[in-house]
């Protein structure tokens, strides 16, 4: 909006408080969710049972918590989310580093050694962005068995790095793009080469972009839920196939305090980053989408 | 041997060539600028230089060294950008050592280099400092630092100072200078701004279309112009063009100075004997053009204190724009608006009539088809 | 742009060129030849391979005795299908303009130099960040009927408060509405407000100067200069509601029966459950056209304006 001289009558008064109570109002509509999930996850089970969603706990008891984290039933085995939370950090740690540095190269590559085909290459690796996942489920099925990685974290890996390295190269390509090309050029003349050039010029000026596509791609591979339950197998997979599959579990007493405790377990991280580096996450957001 | 001989040079992006079969050969220790409007192609042709851009056909040589497909870093070239291009993540000595490094010199070998171009260019106090923590002066300086550090055969100027402001512009521009008489480098030199074309300049070749249209030294590219183009580009304010037709007289040749207005003939300007060619007589009759530059006008009284060359013409006074060193004045001459650079004392205002003389012992006449220069 | 070859490459040219030269000639296609090869396969390979599994019978698994489109009558002779894909358009649809006006509202009300922007505008935009499946989690939890919201107000008094859409099979599909909006809304939200800041300060004053009215403003003069934002969000919305499958999984799983099936869990449960290889992938390829449709208007009306600017 515009630096605008505004009057400062009763009725722009009454605007303004007007436009506070409809934003504040939306805020908590916002929150309710996160709200309830939290509350739940402290209650005892018979303060669910006496109702009241947004009742607080009579006693904070954290007992779900750890309930949810190690012994809660998914399916058949009753070891909690530990496990299933240990796996996605074994499928989102190196495929987020491998996906990254991928996409950073090809950006690079992209913007600074430009060849014949450079654009029809990347409009080619940009489609990845948009095909739907449902397309390549069965073949990846397939491939992974016969590479021997089905149901394993690794086969997970590298499905993520696959259809990661669209997201990141668009990223990191439209980053370098807005490089000056004499700064590659002075680089040229001062006799650096190829890799030279990419890690001593470009790489200490990609931190924002760096950021951006890490919390992205982490966001991302935490959050996926497709992969893990078509590929992963008992031992891996990752926290939301595992919250599924606990919801859904229909043995024995509903413990809803367990579920919602999983839940804030497996939305946790993801959370976490995006109260630390919101800014960054936005403009990944923004990036991924407005330019893709 | 010429430091650098560029041969036949061609080269096409697409279906539109940039550059037309250009040759040109540098003197070790010459500084030479590429002059022209934007997209003539005097950066593109310094990229060739470079290694930056392959040319399409052509060679390129550097002493005696044909370094035509040679990449960037095998030439023995240093170049400044016009937007300076520093490494924002080093500090200035970094920056300026980085070509050595990457030219395995020995760290303290290094480190002499860099404080050696520090005081040159006495940038002493700013070696730990980022890019981003310098005014755009400072940057100018480091820039040329990083490529006087290297002590190449040939240093490239991309339109070095255009980023500066006015003041500090020239400043830069002296500075320049200053440090080619010193150090005696062989400088390529790319502008758009004649001004700074002329006063660096050891040669100066004008470009246009891909094209090099005139090769010569500052001199000759400002009194000798090769056509109406070169012509027109050099100097500020630009040259008069004047149509005439050129008639021959009892006492020689004449230029009548068509009426653009009124038609028929505003005057009629005596054309200096000593300065018939042989190729006039074949245009009497013809319509030709005549370039006067604005210092070839002088104020009638002016005039008498020197010499009573020229020819009386009496103006109108349009505009008249005291620049403090001296006084532009602008006025109608048969129909065609003319500048003129009279001297600082003259206190002639707007609307005025005022006794010029044209003094064609020093203009020009070009083809009014061709454009090419007669005489 | 420059390009690093020239048109005539010469094999004299080759010759002269230095061993630096070359590598640095070849390394740049080196290095992104893996990822391109890894694109060819695995996106356009899989999507040719889906396609001829399409016409195939497979059922448990996969084999190649071809049937041509026998796959894609019967997928709309499938009910089920027609469920589905009406369920996209509805779900889709909905989600979609709720989207665009609530961020557009939102974003509109934030631009008022609000204090304390940067806070509200976390709340808003942090549902983003959450795994659907969460969000789906806690959706059924809030919107179940014996202990979430209908609960708690009939708690509160009003005894005769119903809002039981979760198993309600007409209704099922809007609790997907509901969620899938708490959960893009703030995203598209940062976007309009992203577009409304690259609006120049200047036309605000101009305008305010001619006498324009603030809701005059906005409709004659930045809604207007808001449409690639428009256009871009639609996209992407459409692209998340055609792929969505963790939200129904997690929320409705499909039901009540397979009222609240959509497209990607039609694919899942044929391909993944049912041993109907086939048809899933008919149903993936028919997903894949989807995409298309939008997509391929989206990037020509973007190249073209390039071309244009």
């Amino acid at each position: 909006m515009a630096n605008m001289v505004r009057r400062h009558t009763t009725s722009a008064r009454l605007w303004r408080a007007g436009l506070y109570t409809l934003l504040i109002v939306a805020a908590l509509v916002y929150l309710l969710p996160l709200v309830v999930m939290l509350l739940t996850s402290l209650k005892p089970l018979d303060d669910i049972r006496a109702g009241g969603l947004l009742s607080l706990p009579s006693t904070i008891s954290f007992e779900a918590w750890s309930k949810a984290w190690g012994a809660a039933c998914t399916g058949m085995r009753c070891n909690g989310m530990s496990g299933y939370f240990l796996n996605s950090i074994a499928i989102v740690v190196p495929a987020v580093a491998i996906s990254s540095f991928v996409g950073a190269l090809n950006g690079y590559v992209l913007t600074k050694w430009r060849f014949r085909g450079a654009n029809l290459c990347f409009a080619l690796l940009l489609f990845g962005c948009f095909v739907p996942f449902q397309v390549v489920l069965m073949p990846m099925a397939r491939t992974l068995g016969w590479l021997g990685l089905a149901s394993s974290t690794s086969g997970l890996v590298l499905v993520h790095v696959v259809y990661g390295i669209a997201f990141t190269t668009l990223f990191f390509r439209n980053y370098y793009v807005s490089i000056p090309d004499e700064m590659i050029a002075a680089a040229k003349l001062d006799g650096a080469g190829f890799w030279r050039i990419f890690w001593r010029i470009l790489l200490p000026v990609s931190g924002p972009i760096i950021t951006v596509t890490v919390i992205w791609q982490f966001t991302q591979i935490w959050n996926d839920f497709l992969f893990g339950v078509s590929f992963a197998g008992f031992d891996s997979q990752p926290v939301t196939v595992a919250l599924n599959n606990m919801v859904n579990t229909s043995t024995g007493v509903k413990e809803y305090n367990v579920d919602m405790a999983a839940a804030m377990i497996a939305a946790l991280p993801t959370l976490v980053v995006y109260v630390l580096a919101g800014k960054y996450f936005v403009r990944g957001l923004t990036a991924g989408s407005v330019k893709g | 041997m010429s430091a650098l001989n560029v041969r036949h040079v061609n080269k096409t992006f697409g279906s539109t060539q940039v550059l037309k079969d250009i040759s040109l050969a540098i003197d070790s220790g010459e500084f030479l600028i590429l002059v022209g409007p934007s997209g003539c192609g005097k950066s593109t042709l310094m990229n060739t230089i470079a290694g930056l851009e392959p040319v399409t056909s052509g060679e390129i040589r550097i002493g005696d060294e044909d370094v035509t497909w040679h990449t960037p870093s095998e030439r023995d070239i240093a170049m400044v950008f016009q937007s300076y291009a520093l490494y924002p993540s080093m500090n200035v000595r970094q920056n300026i050592s980085f070509g050595l490094e990457m030219r395995k010199m020995p760290k303290a070998q290094r480190e002499e280099a860099v404080s050696r171009v520090a005081e040159l260019l006495q940038i002493t106090p700013l070696l730990d400092r980022k890019p981003s923590q310098l005014s755009g002066g400072q940057r100018q300086r480091v820039a040329m630092g990083r490529a006087l550090a290297r002590e190449p055969q040939i240093y490239l100027f991309d339109e070095p100072l255009s980023n500066l402001d006015a003041k500090l512009r020239v400043e830069m521009r002296t500075e320049i200078k200053k440090l080619h008489q010193r150090l005696g480098t062989t400088i390529v030199y790319v502008t758009h701004d004649q001004i700074e074309a002329m006063t660096l300049a050891d040669r100066i070749a004008v470009m246009r279309d891909g094209e090099i249209l005139q090769l010569g030294t500052p001199h000759e590219v400002y009194n000798d112009p090769v056509d109406m183009f070169v012509a027109g580009f050099m100097g500020s304010p630009s040259m008069n063009f004047l149509p005439v037709t050129l008639v021959s007289q009892a006492s020689g040749y004449a230029l009548q100075v068509h009426d653009e207005k009124q038609g028929g003939t505003a005057l009629t300007l005596p054309w200096p004997v000593e300065r018939d060619t042989q190729e006039l007589s074949s245009r009497v009759g013809d319509r030709l053009i005549l370039g006067l530059r604005p210092e070839h006008f002088l104020e009638d009284d002016a005039i008498q204190e020197t010499s009573g060359e020229g020819t009386r013409l009496e103006v109108t006074a349009t505009v008249v724009e005291p620049t403090g060193a001296d006084t532009l004045l602008q006025a109608w001459l048969g129909g065609n608006e003319i500048t003129a650079r009279l001297g600082p004392k003259s206190r002639v205002v707007a609307g005025d009539r005022v006794a010029l003389r044209a003094d064609l012992s020093r203009a020009v006449l070009f083809d009014e088809k061709t454009q090419r220069r007669l005489a | 742009m420059p390009s690093n070859v020239s048109a005539p490459a010469s094999r004299e040219r080759r010759h002269r060129r230095s061993l630096a030269g070359h590598i640095e000639r070849v390394l740049p296609r080196l290095v992104v030849a893996p990822s391109l090869a890894v694109a060819l396969f695995f996106v356009y390979g899989y999507m040719l391979w889906t396609f001829l599994l399409s016409m195939t019978n497979s059922r448990m698994l996969p084999q190649y005795d071809f049937v041509g489109f026998e796959q894609y009558a019967r997928l709309f002779a499938n009910e089920r299908w027609h469920v589905a894909a009406t369920n996209l358009v509805v779900f889709g649809g909905l989600f979609i303009v709720s989207c665009l006006v609530i961020g557009l509202l939102l974003a509109i009300l934030l631009d008022q130099r609000i204090r304390q922007e940067g806070a509200l505008r976390t709340v808003y935009l942090y549902p983003m960040a959450l795994s659907l499946i969460v969000t789906g989690v806690v959706w059924r939890w809030l919107l179940n009927p014996g202990l979430g919201i209908q609960a708690m107000v009939r708690g509160w008094g009003f005894e005769d408060f119903t809002f039981n859409w979760l198993v309600d099979s007409d209704m099922a599909i809007y609790t997907l509405v509901i969620a899938a909006v708490w959960q893009a809304s703030g995203f598209v939200m940062a976007l309009f407000l992203a577009g409304l800041r690259s609006i120049d300060d200047s036309l605000f004053q101009a305008a305010a100067l001619d006498g324009a009215s603030l809701p005059r403003i906005y409709t004659r003069i930045v809604l207007p200069s808001l449409r690639p934002v428009v256009f871009s969000s639609v996209m992407i919305l459409a692209h998340i509601a055609i792929k969505s499958f963790d939200l129904v999984m997690a929320l409705t799983g499909g039901g009540p029966g397979y009222a609240t099936d959509l497209p990607a869990t039609f694919m899942y449960a044929h391909t993944f459950t049912r041993g109907q290889i086939g048809l899933g992938s008919a149903s993936a390829i028919m997903m894949l056209c989807g995409v298309l449709a939008i997509l391929v208007p989206y990037l020509y009306s973007e190249l073209r304006g390039q071309r244009h600017g």
